[in-house]
């Protein structure tokens, strides 16, 4: 019994221990608070490391200090749980008193948090979260990641565009697989392409042999597919063990399956995979080619597009407050943040003042060997794209 | 036809692989009737072994497989040693309890050590790619794992019944007390097989990097499969749990083949329908204990 209540006031020490902490700076009314809440550990902590690799990195390169207050990060690990995120969120807003909370590994951690940011009236930026709908769960969401109908309209169209007439799709059984499906199917139809073949993966999928022989016996032009980012590899092994490549049948698809994070680790079976999406590490331009070059130099690896979306993240929320003179008023940081240009390392990127979503190029790229390393070499590019998930309604 | 023998193919390949990591689990539950759920780290760590010696320091993947096995062998009897045999004589939650936890640490290790991303074994380029075999498609890497496979188990079921090894422990598990009074040494005969099968899940685990993917998850991701193999297989020999996994190995490459929208329900069909037949499983026997 004695062990139990020794630990219970051990919790209660150590949960009101960081409050007091960042309390005890005399200065502490004047930093502007980023309530920063991503997977660090699970399956999805590759997303989390890569946005907090991007945030140290563009705080080290432009200083800790905008419109003459101190930035301060305040980094919570919510695994991708949802109930995880909300709680965080609660806590980050009520104890710390965030000014902005920022992340969201996944799209149910970012609408776990919509109601919240819409209750304490400060801007949630998502960096990572791909689905449509989180822009319009809370007039305080701003996106500066990516819509999964960005990228899969994009490829639909090109896909129509250079004789790709019959295809396959192969897409996990999730949230963002039929997503990504449905808008491909759409595009694709209407374009005058036929969908030989649709079959859905279930998430947790040891094997994708057969799902690939029924592909190879359908005979499509090309297979669109969509996979969570870590079963990519795996896929594209697979698709060339079972030498779907030498039969000509392409792989197309949104970005995220041949993600730069992973890209080099599939090996030569990937060589050739067209994918649209919003960045490559390859992207041709002096900004890009700085902004790679130190983020190797910092972490050791190539950035990825989540590590582009928490720079570019951040970046944002410096500009809105620069523009508001360092007020944190949440109505006016939105306002500022609205219509926002500016040069991202994955090209010219806006926010779309209506719907508070990232308005992108989409590239298509091939995936080559550069320098004896995998890159998606961009051969096309879709100017200003808007997320047609909701320009629809 | 072609595509219905290469399915086939496929279906024996991995259930062959499933036997491999689920054997050593038949053989601690069945044989010495311990309940470890952390069977599956060990084919884990078997795995990244692999990786890591083929990755990093540029072995051949074929010297690196032994590697694995003796690799987790070895973790394995030193855990056996200074963990397992203490809940030998504990009830079955307790080595549950004590199982699970060993798997989650497993996993927040590897995910601290290795990253949580998913690692590739990088293969020989003979070991990729398929042959026209009349017209069927066969996967190199799938061939070898039918052969290693094959062999493993032809061997297992020689040294369980023939050697003299193996009669000292069907002995040791049907009777610990009588075997001891014979001068077998018990804890020895246990702790080598726990070793054994720890060894061959690690070597399971490296083989099956390639298909099923190796990530820290892995252990949590497979345990299903493990222990259907084992529950439909019945645990009391080697017999049960090698048909088992053919037949669902079998059946669930045709079912996705055949029916994707339902395939994945199907391994979980064929589990209750046997069950429900033969509750103790194919080959079972009422539990001797």
């Amino acid at each position: 019994m004695f062990n139990r209540r020794k630990v219970l006031q051990w919790g209660a020490a150590s949960a009101v221990l960081p409050g007091l902490c960042t309390s005890m700076p005399a200065r502490a009314e004047d930093a502007v608070k980023i309530g920063l809440i991503l997977p660090m550990t699970g399956g999805q902590s590759s997303t989390g490391k890569q946005i907090d690799n991007a945030i140290k990195l563009y705080m080290q390169q432009k200083g800790d200090t905008v419109a003459g207050r101190k930035i301060e990060i305040i980094l919570k690990d919510d695994a991708a749980v949802p109930d995880n995120t909300k709680r965080l969120a609660q806590e980050l807003i009520v104890n710390d008193k965030v000014n902005f909370i920022a992340g969201f590994g996944v799209t149910p951690a970012a609408l776990a948090a919509a109601p919240l940011a819409t209750q304490a009236k400060i801007p949630e930026v998502v960096m990572a979260a791909g689905t449509s709908i989180i822009t319009e769960r809370s007039p305080y969401i701003v996106r500066t990641s990516f819509t999964l109908a960005q990228s899969s309209t994009i490829i639909g169209d090109w896909a129509v565009k250079n004789g790709i007439k019959k295809v396959a799709t192969l897409t996990s059984d999730y949230a963002p697989g039929n997503d990504a499906l449905t808008f491909f199917k759409q595009r694709f139809t209407a374009g005058g392409g036929e969908i030989v073949e649709e079959v859905k993966v279930p998430l947790a999928n040891p094997d994708f042999a057969p799902f690939l022989q029924r592909m190879k016996d359908a005979k499509p032009d090309a297979m669109f597919v969509f996979v969570p980012a870590g079963q990519g590899g795996n896929f594209m092994k697979q698709y060339a063990e079972r030498g779907l490549d030498k039969s000509g049948i392409k792989v197309i698809g949104p970005g995220d399956v041949m993600d730069d994070d992973l890209l080099n680790n599939m090996g030569d079976a990937a060589l050739g995979a067209v994918t649209a999406h919003l960045y490559s590490a390859a992207h041709p331009s002096e900004m890009n080619k700085d902004f790679v070059a130190a983020y190797k130099k910092a972490f050791g690896n190539r950035p990825g597009f989540m590590a582009v979306s928490g720079y570019d993240g951040i970046h944002l929320i410096y500009e809105a407050l620069k523009k508001t003179g360092g007020a944190t008023d949440g109505d006016k940081l939105i306002e500022a943040m609205k219509g926002m240009k500016w040069e991202s390392p994955r090209g010219p990127i806006s926010i779309d003042p209506e719907t508070r979503d990232i308005v992108q190029n989409i590239y298509i790229r091939k995936v080559e060997k550069v320098d004896g390393e995998l890159y998606n070499v961009e051969f096309a590019t879709f100017e200003a794209v808007k997320d047609s998930g909701k320009t629809k309604k | 036809m072609a595509s219905i023998l290469t399915n086939l193919f496929d279906g024996v390949a991995y259930g062959m692989l499933l036997f491999v990591l689920a054997c050593g689990l038949a053989v601690t539950l069945g044989l010495m009737n311990f309940v470890n759920l952390a069977h599956g780290a060990f084919a884990m760590a078997g795995g990244y072994i692999c990786a890591v010696l083929v990755n990093n320091s540029g072995w051949p993947f074929f010297a690196a497989l032994p590697l694995a096995f003796i690799g987790s062998a070895a973790i394995g009897i030193a855990l056996e040693r200074t963990l397992y045999r203490h809940l030998y004589s504990r009830s079955h939650l307790d080595q549950v309890l004590f199982s699970i936890g060993l798997v989650f640490m497993s996993v927040a290790a590897v995910d601290y050590i290795m990253g949580s991303s998913r690692v590739f074994i990088k293969l020989p380029a003979a070991l990729e790619g398929q042959i026209d075999l009349f017209g069927v498609g066969i996967g190199r890497y799938r061939l070898m794992i039918v052969v290693i496979c094959g062999l493993l188990t032809l061997g297992l079921q020689l040294i369980l019944a023939k050697t003299r090894f193996g009669s000292r422990l069907r002995a040791a598990v049907d009777d610990p007390r009588a075997a001891s009074g014979l001068g077998i040494n018990v804890p020895q005969v246990f702790a080598f097989t726990f070793a054994f099968g720890c060894g061959l899940a690690g070597l399971g685990g490296a083989l099956s990097a390639e298909i099923l993917g190796l990530d820290p998850y892995f252990p949590l991701k497979f345990m299903i499969y493990f222990l259907i193999v084992v529950t439909v297989g019945g645990s009391s020999s080697i017999t049960g749990p090698f048909l088992a996994s053919l037949l669902l190995g079998i059946a669930d490459v045709a079912g996705k083949y055949y029916v994707p929208k339902v395939g994945p329900f199907v391994i979980y069909t064929v589990m209750i329908v046997i069950l429900l037949w033969r509750p103790n499983g194919l080959f079972g026997r009422t539990a001797a204990r």
